[in-house]
């Protein structure tokens, strides 16, 4: 067998091997090298494998040979390409930026430890995605949570403790709900091979044991993704982690968990079963419009930025949520496209931040008058990504929110458009508030501010506006994207083959 | 000629602005100013392509599958184009002495937005589709913020909230939505002459529709959506001038009737009958704005609200729906731009000569200002729609396409209207040049260092404030504005009379819109 | 009756599992949350291990005697999820000792009210 036909396991394999080396190193700037490395790696194995997969075709992968159901296999569409790539691609510049930034705000005794979380972070959420196995997926979705843990509780505060504790707690709250769900599954079926459970399914599922699966597997499922009203963990973890930890979870963890919730309502149980039988919809749907609205609300009367940007980020995945309860090609589009697009511009705009904390020190919205005039760059990153979220054309948001009104009025859910709307005008508000201080503001007193051109290093710079020109490149030209997430649509309607 | 050529030019003026700077502001100017001719040599060749039948259209830019960005040239783009760029040119000379005169700060970084404004107004002109011309129309309002906001002040900022969030408000929460309504029940955004709208697949939705695309375009000031552009004036008068009596809300209005004409269609638009109520709401405008004029004692805001009103003229044009009334809105985008900015020339040139602008102040200030205000004189006549001054032939057509279709309670909002704009606009020249002036012992003219307040007020606060300071100056000595800013003022005025003379060749451009 | 009796075990998880969430949720001493979690966690290990068991079944080794096994899939699941569980408890024991460290307390009202002079 070749290389390439091994890339499966490799995405995987290359980041828990880094984090072990990474421990062995103990040393900053060794163990970031190898950080990046394998992140890098697993960027370019993941970009190969969505290449292979891009024909329509499935990749099954068998782990040591021994084939399903007996084995674990991992099972590689559009769909989980796509996210996977994302993942990876998110670490990888993330971890770029971090370098500057961690020397600035963590001990140096713990970057070594940093790596090594953040690479088995990397491992599960990769791992999560690419399975073909439901307790595989468990398994994966624990390295991926705890390792988190620890990653918020590096924050600069005390207060990142409790989140993190906080975090824990309602975490492993849902990750037991998932394994409680995929025990029932089990027992209903006695397989946990996804594409064997899609199959057995049908044949038992008026019993209430599926019922129960089904039941427990949304609950959990939705608090691992934040939805709305399972939220509240989310907006303290992205506000007392590390700016560049929430940078990176912001862009995969909760994309990661919705893609679960895609596999598991769609192709495992089927969206007929899901969606027609257990009324998924009337749940999501009602869960997602004031998850958004409220949400957005929200956002507006934070003072910090960070827990702006972490309310915002609830109400983006209503978005996605919504889209999913649409069960519509266009729907679904729209879910995977705002996947994509959305984790690209809230890792930008939390990356923006972390240039003002570099510099500032803390992220409260109202001591950044005139930064512009210092920080250039990292405001004008603030102002496009911002612009991104609100949905302005010419930026990827407005390829996610033409897709998403456009799924709704296919439906004829005109309450659901107008709401996105108005949503999306309170985006408008939040953001330009914050840009309308960094612009226009003339220095007050009692906020003194360094005089002169005062910017965060090139090496942070450089990653952030990577991503941005990223999202702008997608917002302009979004046939690619459009159509990788119309094949995942596709097939996670179509069922496994 | 590429119509991508006009959105790109302004664009490229951009580095010379930046390189040269504050130091070598002439350079920078000449850099505009060459630029801005070309910029209309540019929209003369596509004018000569269109009117001898040929296809000026760009390449086609795939944004999502079935979505695209193109750019082609049909005559009232064309109409547009030529107007905004000419405008762009003389509004640039007329800057060059407003700014320096009046110490403004930020120049560079007003003159970049200023580009780029055009950029995305050739942009709108030229549209292709339907989301070209909500880019285009998107890229404006984020353009245009900064130069709203440019003072800096928090009265700016208070106006730049206003501007942003009615803009951005109505495209984003209406615009947006009818658009994509649009395209999910055609599957395409194209502009295609007789429209693309299937009255019997909308149903009664279609009015719903063209009540989305009224308001939404919050740029044509319809009323209750008018509120941006009072605050607008906030910002320094060759912003109110270009932008907010011509460009802005000219993309605006010059939108609706592209969206009349090749969304709807003429035929569909007179066959339902969908606009027969949405009509009423700039008829209001028209007779609301006016009488809100009439209270208005600052001479910008006056002005404002006086745009509103004629824009409404436009919209109404549109929502008629006549082949006459389209033209006629066309020709009155081009005769009310030439009127417009006139006026507002005249204000600024005011405003950096004598420090006023209180209407109640300007007795007697044609005797120091005679050119300017004789200017002002002609600009009146054209707004009110007089001869010898072009916006007759508009205004004429409007009311013809309201007896076409049957509207004839129009004819009398016409006429009512005609008749308020007398009332606010005449009593101005006529007070500046028969009324003796105020403290007129006093012949000391007010110092020029004297800091102008004019950016640091809405329109309403500055009303205030100015009614506080008593009249520093009489007008018994000739006292003109920077020669830049006069030779803009005369060559606007001019262009108004010319084209009550020779209306011909824009009513054929007009013409040859193809209705179906 | 019999209905409870036949379902005994799941009976058992049950409970567990509803004592194991009334700790989480009512306590307030971070350490008594950690214990609830963990109850919480062991029913679930309590409902595979017992849904794998065959009636008249032995433990899945290689002997003669043997006629049927019990199903060993839920057994192997298990050991990991134990693993998991083990290993969320370390981190959850040692963020509580940090936060022991920083705020002097692990009664989560106190730490509150520091949290909230924190904001200030």
């Amino acid at each position: 067998m070749s290389l390439s036909e091994h890339l499966p396991a490799l995405l995987v394999v290359i980041p828990l091997l880094a984090a072990p080396l990474c421990v062995l190193l103990r040393h900053p700037l060794y163990a970031w090298i190898v950080a990046l490395a394998s992140s890098s790696l697993t960027l370019l194995a993941a970009y190969q494998v969505l290449m292979q997969v891009r024909d329509g075709s499935v990749i099954r992968y068998t782990l040591g040979g021994w084939s399903a159901p007996t084995g674990i296999e991992y099972y590689i569409d559009s769909v989980n390409a796509t996210v996977a790539l994302v993942v990876a691609l998110i670490s990888t510049v993330v971890l770029v930026y971090t370098r500057a930034i961690s020397q600035k705000q963590l001990v140096t005794d713990k970057h070594y430890l940093l790596y090594t979380a953040w690479m088995l972070c990397l491992c599960g959420l990769i791992g999560i995605v690419i399975t073909g196995d439901a307790f595989n997926v468990f398994v994966f979705l624990e390295i991926s949570s705890l390792s988190t843990y620890l990653l918020i509780s590096l924050g600069t505060q005390r207060n990142a403790l409790t989140a993190a504790f906080r975090y824990l707690v309602m975490g492993s709250i849902g990750a037991s709900f998932i394994l409680i769900g995929i025990g029932y599954l089990f027992a209903a079926t006695g397989t946990l091979n996804m594409v064997d459970l899609a199959q057995r399914i049908p044949e038992v599922q008026e019993s209430r044991t599926i019922l129960v699966a089904f039941s427990f597997l949304t609950i959990g499922l939705m608090i691992k993704a934040a939805v709305f009203p399972l939220h509240a963990w989310l907006a303290n973890a992205y506000h007392h982690a590390p700016v560049f930890v929430t940078a990176f979870l912001a862009g995969t963890a909760t994309k990661v968990s919705l893609y679960v919730m895609l596999r598991f309502f769609f192709s495992i149980f089927g969206a007929d079963y899901s969606f027609a039988q257990m009324f998924l919809t009337s749940v999501l749907l009602p869960a997602a419009m004031a998850g958004y609205l409220l949400m957005s609300l929200v956002a507006v009367y934070q003072t910090d930025l960070r827990r702006m940007l972490a309310y915002s980020s609830i109400a983006q995945i209503g978005y996605i949520v919504a889209a999913i309860s649409m069960v519509s090609v266009t729907g679904l589009t729209a879910a995977m496209v705002h996947i994509v697009n959305h984790a690209l511009i809230k890792t930008a705009l939390f990356m923006s931040v972390g240039c003002m904390m570099y510099r500032m020190g803390h992220a409260h919205i109202k001591s950044f008058d005139h930064l512009i005039r210092s920080m250039p760059f990292t405001v004008m990153a603030f102002i496009v990504s911002g612009l991104s979220l609100i949905g302005v054309p010419l930026t990827a948001g407005f390829i996610s929110k033409f897709t998403l009104i456009n799924g709704a009025l296919d439906r004829g859910w005109w309450l659901v458009a107008a709401s996105v709307l108005v949503s999306s005008l309170l985006a408008t508000v939040y953001i330009t508030r914050a840009a309308e201080v960094m612009v226009f503001n003339r220095n007050r007193v009692g906020h003194p501010q360094p005089s002169g051109m005062n910017e965060a290093p090139v090496s942070m710079l450089v990653p952030m506006w990577l991503l941005i020109g990223l999202s702008v490149y997608t917002g302009i030209n979004g046939t690619e994207t459009l159509a990788v997430a119309e094949q995942a649509a596709m097939q996670l309607l179509g069922g496994f083959e | 000629m590429n119509p991508i050529w006009a959105v790109i030019l302004p664009l490229l003026v951009i580095p010379f602005i930046q390189f040269f700077g504050e130091k070598r502001n002439n350079l920078r100017e000449a850099s505009i100013i060459v630029t801005g001719l070309l910029l209309f040599l540019v929209n003369e060749s596509i004018y000569q392509a269109v009117i001898n039948g040929e296809l000026a259209v760009s390449g086609e830019f795939v944004m999502m599958p079935g979505l695209s960005l193109a750019l082609s040239a049909e005559p009232l783009g064309v109409l547009f184009g030529l107007l905004a760029s000419s405008l762009w040119v003389i509004t640039t000379v007329y800057s060059i002495g407003y700014m320096r005169g009046h110490n403004e700060q930020h120049q560079t970084r007003f003159y970049t937005c200023f580009a780029i404004a055009l950029s995305a107004v050739m942009a709108a002109a030229y549209a292709d589709n339907l989301l070209t011309l909500f880019v285009a129309y998107e890229m404006l309002s984020l353009s245009t913020f900064p130069l709203v906001t440019h003072a800096g002040t928090d009265a700016a900022r208070k106006a730049g909230r206003v501007y942003l969030g009615i803009l951005l408000g109505g495209s984003i929460g209406l615009f947006l939505p009818a658009m994509v309504w649009v395209y999910a029940m055609t599957g395409t955004l194209d502009f295609v002459p007789g429209g693309i709208v299937n009255a019997e697949q909308f149903g009664p939705g279609l009015w719903v529709l063209l009540a989305l695309f009224v308001f939404g375009i919050g740029k044509a000031a319809v009323m209750p959506f008018h509120r941006w552009l009072p605050a607008a004036m906030v910002a320094p008068t060759p912003v109110s001038a270009l932008l907010h009596a011509v460009a802005v809300v000219k993309t605006g209005v010059f939108s609706l009737l592209k969206i009349v004409t090749y969304i709807f269609g003429v035929d569909t638009m007179l066959a339902t009958g969908i606009s027969e109520w949405l009509i009423v709401f700039p008829a209001a405008t028209i007779l609301i704005a006016s009488i809100i004029a009439f209270s208005k004692t600052n001479l910008k805001a006056r002005l404002a609200y006086s745009t509103i009103s004629q824009l409404s003229y436009i919209v109404l044009a549109a929502l008629l729906a006549s082949s006459t009334a389209i033209v006629g809105g066309g020709l009155h985008i081009l005769t009310h731009a030439f009127a417009k900015i006139t006026l507002f020339f005249c204000a600024g040139a005011i405003m950096v000569a004598a420090h006023k602008k209180d209407i109640r102040e300007l007795d007697g200030i044609g005797r120091q200002m005679p050119i300017t205000m004789l200017a002002f004189f002609i600009g009146s006549l054209g707004i009110i729609g007089l001869p010898p001054v072009a916006g007759v032939w508009s205004k004429v057509m409007i009311a013809q396409g309201s007896l076409q279709s049957g509207e004839v309670w129009i004819l009398a909002v016409l006429m009512l209207s005609t008749l308020l704009n007398i009332g606010y606009l005449l009593p101005i020249s006529i007070r500046a040049f028969y009324f003796a002036p105020p403290n007129a012992a006093d012949s000391e003219h007010a110092p020029k260092s004297e800091p102008a307040a004019e950016s640091e007020h809405t329109s309403d606060a500055a009303q205030q404030a100015d009614s506080a300071t008593p009249a520093t100056a009489g007008h018994s000595v000739i006292q003109e504005a920077p020669a830049a800013s006069l030779w803009a003022i005369v060559m606007t005025a001019t262009l108004s009379v010319l084209l009550f003379f020779y209306p011909q060749p824009v009513i054929e451009l007009l013409e040859m819109i193809q209705w179906r | 009756m019999s209905f409870v009796a036949s379902m005994y075990n799941y009976w058992i998880v049950i409970v567990l599992m509803m004592a194991g969430l009334y700790i989480l949720i009512t306590r307030h001493n971070l350490v008594k949350k950690m214990i609830g979690l963990s109850i919480f966690q062991t029913s679930i290990f309590y409902l595979y291990i017992s849904m794998g068991k065959v009636a008249g079944g032995t433990a899945p080794i290689l002997i003669d005697e043997a006629v049927q096994y019990s199903n060993p899939l839920p057994h192997v699941l298990i050991l990991t999820a134990i693993v998991v569980g083990v290993a969320t408890t370390a981190v959850g024991l040692a963020l509580i000792v940090r936060i022991h460290e920083s705020y002097g307390s692990i009664e989560e009202d106190e730490i509150r009210v520091q949290e909230a002079e924190d904001a200030q």
